[in-house]
């Protein structure tokens, strides 16, 4: 029986839970519903409740954990012999497992028998071909270690199966009838779900919060790894990136990929942040009702454009258009189409929104009491916005592009497209240049093997990228809360 | 109004500030203001009175032109100032507020030090000359004020740090740096203990001597206190207007009594 099966036989025992239990606890005080200590439907749903969710827990812990455990068991049957380190292993258990999985689809169309998986020889008939034709394709020939190992996994998870399908029906089967023997009508049913529903909430705060630290856990632990192969010190003041000259000549200094991310960033927020700023003091102190109904969605649909089709505008558009004024038949300053200055650009428009949004709602936030304090002293528009509304405001709008900074860091797209992907310490800004997100993409997109030092390298850059827009989040934070309390 | 002739009478002899005539105030539909005429002296206190939404604020605001800054709201008649039209396309409504100087309901310091909102007044206007004569406005309004022995030692901390009453005597000095001919005060004691509003009463009663001032009350006793003229606002009407001592003691018309003995508001 398949998990599923057993999911929908769980769900129905919940379901029946729910109908038998509501009308027990009705039937226990013949029928009149004042008597209860809940309303009925609270009876129903601790039965239900009750009988889902231990079932459902069991039943996921059990899905993750036996493969884990079924692959340890049968990796440890592999001869010595065949393999010299664990990603040798992993090579061979994924063959196992693919085999394990054609020999359970060849039995299901009936291509072969439950007796003849056990009497199959790899030396007599072609094993390749017998999977090849249920569309299991092997890379190479199956030996006869492989093929022991593969039955003891297919027998092992088939027992497995098993004693799953048991251990949840008996799991739900106790909750329900332990909810059902509870059920009466002075119990307290209401708070029990209530109880419950907090558990599911907690359950789901902790499930993100979990998944974030096994994100940053697998980061820091595959940075270890790179440092293990690779100095640190090299990495973190290298002036070179040359991931390709291998054989101990290798270049992976992060610092020309550094310098490419805060320049590229420092062009979008000179770009940004005044236009963005600008037009966030017009929509909110200036504009009249109608202009800024639509001009402020209008704005806000720039935020809704994907990051490639920016990339592409790079590329296709601002790219050739610098190259006209700054290429080599005008200023003669710039290469190509691609450069700092290109994604600089295309980035700061695409931050634009970002910029006004977050600010047009920091200065609606100041109080019109405080423009009308400036107003009634005879102060004009402008004065009031420039000496009043801005300095109020000000922690906010640097918590905002801040904000803003930390998406321009962790951009990649427009990067690709639009800088280049040659890793240069530069002051000029029409150079192709490359950053820290668009490295981590060409490192891991080439078919390098993931435990070289080329691929964990990876890992490392991102990790450096994790720091650095972790630290201006909260920076950014930190002086928005800070500026929030000056009016409450 | 019956009266009309009489109050014009009184106010021939004194010196007439400000002079309104036939006022209606509209936000969208909301027909706020009805038709008020009032004339308001010159060195006086003119108390505003009426239940809550009836439209002094409103009617207050129209006198520096404040409602100018509400997208919905729509002012016809005429309000002379010293004679010259204030709804007039070539007075400048910026300009004006200099002259006519506002105090909100709730204290509205800057967040700036106490020295810099004094001065801010001052510096928009080009009122002084350097920084001798403007630390001298920002003293002698503080000392009007009456809150200079207690922030002298610091002038330099953030305005906003004060009590709530420190912070209504910072906004009212504030307001008196900028020299205006015409204060006018919403409410400016319904954010303040006894002690400050007996700070701002007296106050209030020290600016009668060179200002023409215009105060919104909730408080009978304050009206009765620190004003000389009272003017009983009814659903957007200019009920009756007089003397102060007349309107509490033997009000003609019989809404004002009500309100004025508990009965409507
Ligand atoms: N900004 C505004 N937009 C729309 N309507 C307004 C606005 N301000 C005031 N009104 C309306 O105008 C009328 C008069 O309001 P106003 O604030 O002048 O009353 P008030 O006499 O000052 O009341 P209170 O004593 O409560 O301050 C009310 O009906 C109010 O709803
Ligand atoms: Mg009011």
């Amino acid at each position: 029986m398949s998990a599923l099966w057993l999911l929908i036989i769980i769900l129905a025992l919940a379901a029946t839970g729910f109908i038998l239990g509501r009308g027990r606890a009705v039937a226990s005080v013949g029928g009149d519903r004042r008597k209860l200590h809940s309303l009925p439907n609270y009876y129903g749903f601790n039965v239900a409740m009750l009988a889902l969710v231990p079932a459902l827990l069991v039943l996921a812990v059990w899905v993750v954990i036996q493969p884990i455990m079924i692959n340890a068991n049968v990796s440890g049957h592999i001869p010595d012999a065949l393999y010299s380190d664990a990603g040798q292993l992993n090579l061979i258990m994924s063959d196992v497992n693919r085999v394990a999985d054609g020999l359970g689809d060849a039995l299901r169309q009936g291509v072969i028998t439950a007796e003849g998986i056990h009497t199959l020889d790899p030396e007599t008939s072609d094993l390749r071909a017998l999977l090849g034709s249920v569309g299991v394709a092997i890379g190479s020939d199956i030996s006869a270690d492989i093929l022991t190992a593969a039955r003891l996994l297919r027998d092992q998870s088939t027992t497995g199966q098993r004693a799953m399908t048991f251990v949840v029906l008996v799991v739900a089967s106790l909750g329900f009838l332990a909810a059902m023997r509870m059920t009466s009508g002075t119990f307290r049913a209401r708070n029990t779900v209530e109880y419950g529903v907090k558990l599911l909430l907690i359950g789901a705060a902790s499930l993100a919060i979990l998944t974030t630290v096994g994100i940053v856990l697998s980061l820091i632990f595959n940075t270890i790894s790179f440092f293990g192969m690779f100095p640190a010190a090299d990495f973190l003041f290298g002036t070179t990136w040359s991931p390709e000259g291998r054989g101990g000549s290798e270049h992976l200094g992060i610092l020309p990929l550094l310098w490419g991310t805060l320049y590229i960033s420092f062009v979008a927020l000179l770009v940004a942040v005044p236009i963005g700023l600008f037009a966030a003091i017009y929509l909110s102190e200036y504009a009249s009702r109608t202009t800024r109904a639509f001009a402020k969605p209008l704005l806000e649909v720039l935020a809704g454009i994907p990051t490639i089709v920016y990339g592409l505008f790079a590329l296709t558009v601002v790219g050739p258009l610098l190259v006209n004024v700054f290429g080599a038949d005008g200023l003669g300053w710039m290469q190509g189409a691609r450069s700092v200055m290109t994604a600089g650009l295309v980035m700061g428009i695409m931050l634009i929104p970002f910029v006004s949004s977050l600010s047009d709602d920091i200065i609606n936030a100041v109080p019109q009491a405080m423009r009308d304090g400036s107003y009634g002293l005879g102060a004009t528009q402008s004065e009031t916005v420039r000496q009043v509304v801005l300095p109020a405001a000000l922690p906010g709008i640097a918590g905002a592009v801040l904000l803003a900074a930390s998406r321009a860091i962790g951009e990649t797209m427009i990067v690709v497209m639009g800088a280049g992907a040659a890793a240069r310490l530069d002051l000029n800004p029409f150079e192709a240049m490359t950053t820290v997100t668009a490295k981590i993409v060409s490192q891991l997109t080439g078919d390098s093997d993931f435990a070289s030092p080329e691929a964990l390298v990876a890992f490392a850059l991102g990790m450096t990228l994790f720091v650095l827009t972790l630290g201006l989040n909260i920076l950014a934070l930190y002086i928005v809360r800070k500026y929030r309390e000056q009016y409450e | 109004m019956n009266d009309m002739t009489k109050i014009e009478k009184v106010a021939a002899m004194q010196d007439i500030k400000i002079t309104a005539s036939g006022v209606q105030v509209h936000y969208g539909d909301n027909h706020a203001i009805k038709d008020v005429s009032v004339n308001i002296q010159d060195k006086t206190v003119t108390a505003f009175i009426g239940p809550s939404g009836c439209g002094k604020s409103t009617f207050l605001r129209c006198l520096n032109r404040m409602n100018d800054t509400i997208d919905i709201c729509r002012v016809s008649g005429e309000i002379l100032l010293d004679g010259e039209d204030i709804y007039d396309k070539r007075v400048d409504p910026v300009q004006l507020r200099a002259k006519v100087g506002m105090v909100f309901q709730k204290p509205n310091p800057f967040p700036k030090s106490i020295y810099d909102n004094i001065a801010y007044g001052p510096r928009i206007h080009g009122l002084s000359r350097n920084k001798a004569e403007l630390d001298d406005i920002v003293e002698k309004s503080l000392r009007r004020g009456a809150i200079w022995d207690e922030v002298k030692d610091r002038l330099h901390a953030p305005g906003t740090g004060l009590s709530g009453g420190q912070q209504q005597r910072l906004c009212i000095a504030r307001a008196i740096a900028t020299e205006p001919e015409v204060l006018l005060m919403d409410e400016p004691c319904s954010a303040l203990d006894p002690i400050a509003t007996a700070q701002v009463e007296e106050l209030i009663d020290e600016l009668r001597q060179s200002y023409c001032v215009v105060i919104v009350t909730h408080s009978m006793q304050q009206a009765a206190r620190v004003s000389q003229k009272t003017a009983f606002f009814h659903l957007g009407n200019l009920v009756e207007y007089g003397d102060t001592d007349k309107i509490f003691t033997n009000p003609e018309d019989k809404r004002t009594e009500s309100y004025i003995t508990g009965r409507i508001g």
